[in-house]
């Protein structure tokens, strides 16, 4: 009857003002040229800032738009915070980086701006369509960013790598949303859940179509791709090692969170019903990605080659929460994901500052004997160091602790049934990260233990400082309830808003 | 309740000796930093004597309680303590002034790191002695490890890294799994509160569980056979100070832990391995004992001693009555002082000729007859020489023990005999004989900073084993209590099985 009316855009205006100011500075960076990356960085970042804060909606009820297709509630508004958080982070962090490296190019932030545009759709995606609309305008602006760095073979290796396989994991997306399309009907996530619970009641309990489990498995399999848990992770290490740091910096931590929350979302939403079908899935990744993230980094020189398996590891870990399919459990995944965020940029901004005069080095070696050149540094990535290892009382382990707490609760929910998947997956959970911890030691050894080596080039940048030194206070901090309680109450209101 | 909050004070007040020590600069920085180390820990110690005057030892009740809203979800920061431990609060504020004086002038490299590693280490180990709520507990617990293992791994002697990781990396398993006990019983009680834990009842077949997972974290801080291995390493890596602290306080979380948590709330569990206890126990107690008569490391044979020493008091706790409960804490404190005694003794010689190997020394006495004296009096302490703080806990144990299981007592008696033997056939190699050795001859006998270290650990092995009820009175209610609640919990438990 209205053709012609426009559908409600209040609710993506944070998407909407990032893609046109993409755009606008696009335009820019195209008259200016590379001598203006510096002004199109902090203008992308003030841009994802200023989103943040037309995006945010702690209302109490979801709201709807473009046809249902896009959800925007406390559960959105929390996932999109982190991105965008990550994302400003990494933005303001390559700035000093592409300049002393003589790299800078305009292009660097406008597509780090529309990765985090598909996020932002990923994280509100309420239909199969405009996730995978997300999806893809993430991953394209990401398999450019990988390969930034025309001149260097690492580079463009690891961004020909991410996208021979991002593309095949596309494929099998699809291929799995064009099964659950031919067998339910519908490819919006709220009709799909009511049709499986419908069925569900009316068939007495019966097993689902077949079909529709091997496409929701198909498309799990192409988001767990996305969020590199373990079977679906080879090209982590290269693609880790062979970018450039900051974008490195920027994989490690917004991708994955944008692509957890779809990963959240579609679960619960359209597959809520077949939840005894997909935890074993889950938990089984969740397994694998957290001994593979433990086990194999064991063995890495390389300091990004670590951080890639210690984010397979983590990976595993905030999968525990979904494992645990409850309320509970996806607050744990949330407060995970948000203490993730803080150290890994801190980890990362540390990283960014072991320059020495010959350029940038990343040996875990060459950390030696920081303490002794660089004591604030060297403290601050001690304490990423040992909250990503999980010990008390840094952050990283209240992270464990409400992902463990939740799938102990779900495991001995009914006494007459002990869940003894569960309770295996935490021992082992809690005994893959006692492995973690001791290659997270090995960094704090090297630092603290060892002589010396050639002191670092000083860090121009204060901002790096200030990451760095904020985000390790935060991570001691957390134990404050001024410091906590706000991270804690939202999750929980997030987790809320998805499951009632 | 409102009142002033000494505990956190006491806790906290070490953190504020570490902002003091980031503030020095300069030329005289080192001394500054030890002075400030010096004057916060004496501080605390006498903040803790305000406890010691106006503890209340006719209830059993927790005292000083404080309570504030912390994560949430009913997790609490919940301080507070009872009479046993208390005891652990005053010993550890009373051996770290010992400890920052032991590195005095031993310690040249990285000086403010080194006292900052030991106060952070302070606050951490009061914390577990006062937490009343698990995961604060967990909190201190853990927390301990970052600063043992940077003080073993800076500072320490040659495989001093292989001793950190294994520290490490051993207590850490052990505790992730108290960590799933602890979520499960918060997930079944819906609090973290450690008072209103002690009154639930679990059920049995959960509590072995629990029991065993508990076990797990506790027998390796205690350290029990056959997880003890990292504690000679540990021992003979870490610097004199760190070794202190090792043997003087660390130790005693464990055997803390047993009374706090094993015995109150898994009553049922703790009656049905002990057993396992016992076993493991009187193998420490003996094999221990014949790996430490075999040692060339001074070190290394004290540090197995230790391991005896604590199969001591778990053989006690396991006794589950008075005389076995109060005698294990008289062993944990007596051996509190002791052991860090021995380990500064072998600190003082290690101090003068950098070796801890006993073929080294010899004749000792004729050059160093202070030393000689004090390191006689110690020798005795940990034989169990009557009128020491270790006579009245051991035989109290052994009284205690008596009444449950007289093998067990049997063995654990005969550990005693080669206790002795392995502590005289040190002290003989090492401070009797002919002085042949011509590097010996030089040696200096002991300066005033050291009879000032050594003077209070005299005055309190005395004091507690002339007039033990100066600290048995502190405990006694305590201990009432908790054998009361544990019987009672018991025999509930056996009614309900076989009705």
């Amino acid at each position: 009857m209205t053709e012609m009316m426009l559908p409600n855009l209040t609710p993506a205006y944070g998407e909407i003002l990032m893609a046109l100011g993409a755009m606008a500075l696009l335009m820019l960076g195209v008259f200016r040229g590379n001598s203006s990356t510096r002004f199109i960085s902090l203008i992308s970042a003030a841009l994802m800032i200023a989103a943040l804060f037309i995006t945010v909606n702690w209302q109490d009820t979801a709201v709807y738009t473009f046809g249902n297709m896009f959800v925007v509630d406390r559960f959105t508004s929390f996932m999109k915070i982190l991105v965008l958080v990550a994302s400003s982070l990494a933005v303001i962090m390559s700035i000093q980086y592409f300049k002393d490296e003589g790299e800078e190019r305009f292009e660097y932030p406008i597509l780090l701006l529309l990765a985090t545009v598909g996020m932002m759709v990923m994280i509100s995606a309420n239909d199969l369509m405009s996730l995978y609309m997300g999806l893809e305008l993430q991953s394209l602006s990401l398999y450019v960013l990988a390969s930034i760095r025309r001149d260097s073979e690492l580079s463009t290796e690891a961004g020909l790598k991410y996208f021979v396989l991002g593309a095949l994991s596309s494929g099998i997306l699809l291929f799995g949303s064009s099964l659950i399309y031919g067998f339910v009907g519908s490819t919006n996530f709220t009709v799909i859940g009511d049709t499986l619970a419908h069925a569900n009641e009316h068939l007495g309990g019966h097993a689902p179509n077949i079909g529709v489990i091997v496409g929701m498995v198909f498309v799990l399999s192409g988001l767990a791709f996305k969020i590199s848990a373990v079977p679906f992770h080879m090209w982590t290490p290269d693609v880790y090692q062979g970018a450039p740091t900051p974008v490195t910096a920027f994989f490690a931590v917004a991708p994955k969170v944008a692509a957890l929350a779809l990963l959240v979302r579609v679960l619960y939403v359209p597959f809520g019903e077949l939840s005894h079908s997909w935890t074993q899935v889950i938990v089984f990744m969740s397994l694998a990605s957290m001994v593979l993230g433990s086990v194999a980094a064991v063995v890495q020189t390389n300091i990004k080659r670590l951080m890639a398996y210690s984010s397979i590891g983590h990976i595993g870990f905030a999968l525990v929460g979904l494992a645990a399919g409850n309320q509970e459990g996806v607050r744990g995944l949330m407060i995970y994901m948000a203490i993730y965020l803080v150290m890994n940029v801190g980890t990362f901004a540390c990283i960014l500052s072991m320059r020495r005069n010959n350029g940038m080095v990343e040996e875990i070696s060459d950390l030696s004997g920081l303490v002794q050149t660089r004591p604030l540094m060297a403290v601050a990535l001690g304490i990423f160091m040992l909250s990503l290892a999980g010990i008390p009382p840094m952050a990283g382990f209240w992270g464990k602790w409400y992902v463990f707490k939740a799938v102990i609760a779900k495991a001995v929910e009914n006494p007459m049934a002990t869940d003894y998947g569960l309770i295996s997956l935490a021992v082992i959970g809690v005994v893959a990260s006692v492995i973690g911890a001791y290659y997270y030691l090995n960094v704090v050894k090297i630092m603290f233990f060892n002589a010396p080596e050639e002191e670092f080039m000083p860090q121009k940048s204060f901002k790096m400082t200030a990451i760095m030194s904020f985000g390790a206070a935060l991570m001691v901090l957390f134990l404050l309830p001024q410091v906590n309680a706000p991270i804690l109450e939202y999750a929980r209101m997030a987790a809320a808003a998805l499951i009632s | 309740m409102e009142h002033f909050p000494i505990l956190s004070i006491i806790t906290f007040l070490p953190l504020l000796g570490v902002l003091f020590i980031l503030l020095t600069k300069g030329e005289n920085a080192d001394r500054n930093a030890r002075n400030a180390a010096l004057w916060v820990t004496v501080f605390t110690f006498l903040a803790s004597l305000i406890l010691w005057f106006s503890f209340d030892k006719t209830t059993a009740d927790f005292q000083f309680v404080e309570r504030a809203p912390w994560l949430g979800d009913n997790i609490n920061y919940h301080m507070g303590v009872d009479g046993i431990s208390i005891l652990f609060v005053m010993l550890t504020t009373f051996i770290m002034p010992i400890v920052i004086l032991t590195g005095w002038d031993v310690i040249k490299v990285r000086v403010k790191e080194y006292l900052i590693a030991f106060l952070l280490l302070e606050t951490l180990m009061i914390g577990v002695f006062c937490a009343l709520d698990m995961v604060l507990f967990y909190l201190f617990f853990e927390g301990g490890l970052i600063p043992m293992f940077l003080i073993i791994g800076v500072w320490g002697g040659k495989n001093r890294i292989y001793a950190a990781y294994k520290l490490f990396l051993y207590t850490l398993l052990g505790s992730v799994l108290m960590l799933l006990a602890m979520l499960y019983m918060y997930f079944q009680t819906g609090t973290t509160d450690i008072p209103t834990l002690m009154q639930y009842n679990f059920d049995v077949n959960a509590q072995t569980w629990l029991f065993l997972a508990f076990f797990a974290s506790f027998a390796v801080k205690m350290p029990m056979w056959p997880v003890h291995t990292w504690l000679p390493d540990a021992h003979v890596q870490a610097p004199t100070a760190g070794s202190v602290i090792l043997a003087g306080i660390l130790l005693k979380m464990g055997g803390y832990g047993f009374l706090r948590f094993s015995l109150p709330m898994f009553p049922h569990a703790s009656v049905e391995l002990a057993w396992l206890i016992y076993s493991l126990s009187v193998i420490a107690i003996i094999y221990t004992s014949l790996v430490a008569l075999m040692q060339q490391d001074m070190k290394k044979l004290i540090a197995y001693s230790s391991v005896a020493h604590m199969g001591f008091v778990t053989l006690g706790i396991f006794a589950f009555n008075t005389q076995g409960i109060e005698g294990a804490i008289m062993v944990m404190l007596a051996h509190g002082f002791v052991a860090s005694a021995l380990f500064l003794c072998v600190g003082v010689i290690y101090d003068r000729l950098h070796t801890r190997e006993i073929d080294r020394y010899g004749g000792l006495v004729n050059i160093m007859p202070k030393y000689a004296l004090v390191f006689m009096f110690f020798t005795m302490a940990s034989v169990g020489l009557p009128g020491t703080g270790n006579f009245v806990g051991e035989i109290l144990v052994l009284i205690g023990l008596f009444k449950v299981s007289i093998w067990t007592t049997f063995f654990a008696a005969f550990g005693l005999i080669l206790g002795a033997a392995y502590m005289l056939w040190l002290y003989r190699k090492v401070v009797f004989g002919e002085l042949v050795k011509e590097d010996l001859k030089t040696m200096l006998d002991m300066d005033k900073r050291e009879i000032l270290i050594f003077a209070p650990l005299v005055l309190f092995t005395l004091w507690m084993g002339i007039h033990p009820s100066t600290f048995m009175d502190f405990m006694h209610v305590s201990v009432e209590n908790l054998i009361t609640h544990h019987q009672a919990a018991v025999s509930v438990v056996v009614d309900t099985v076989t009705p």
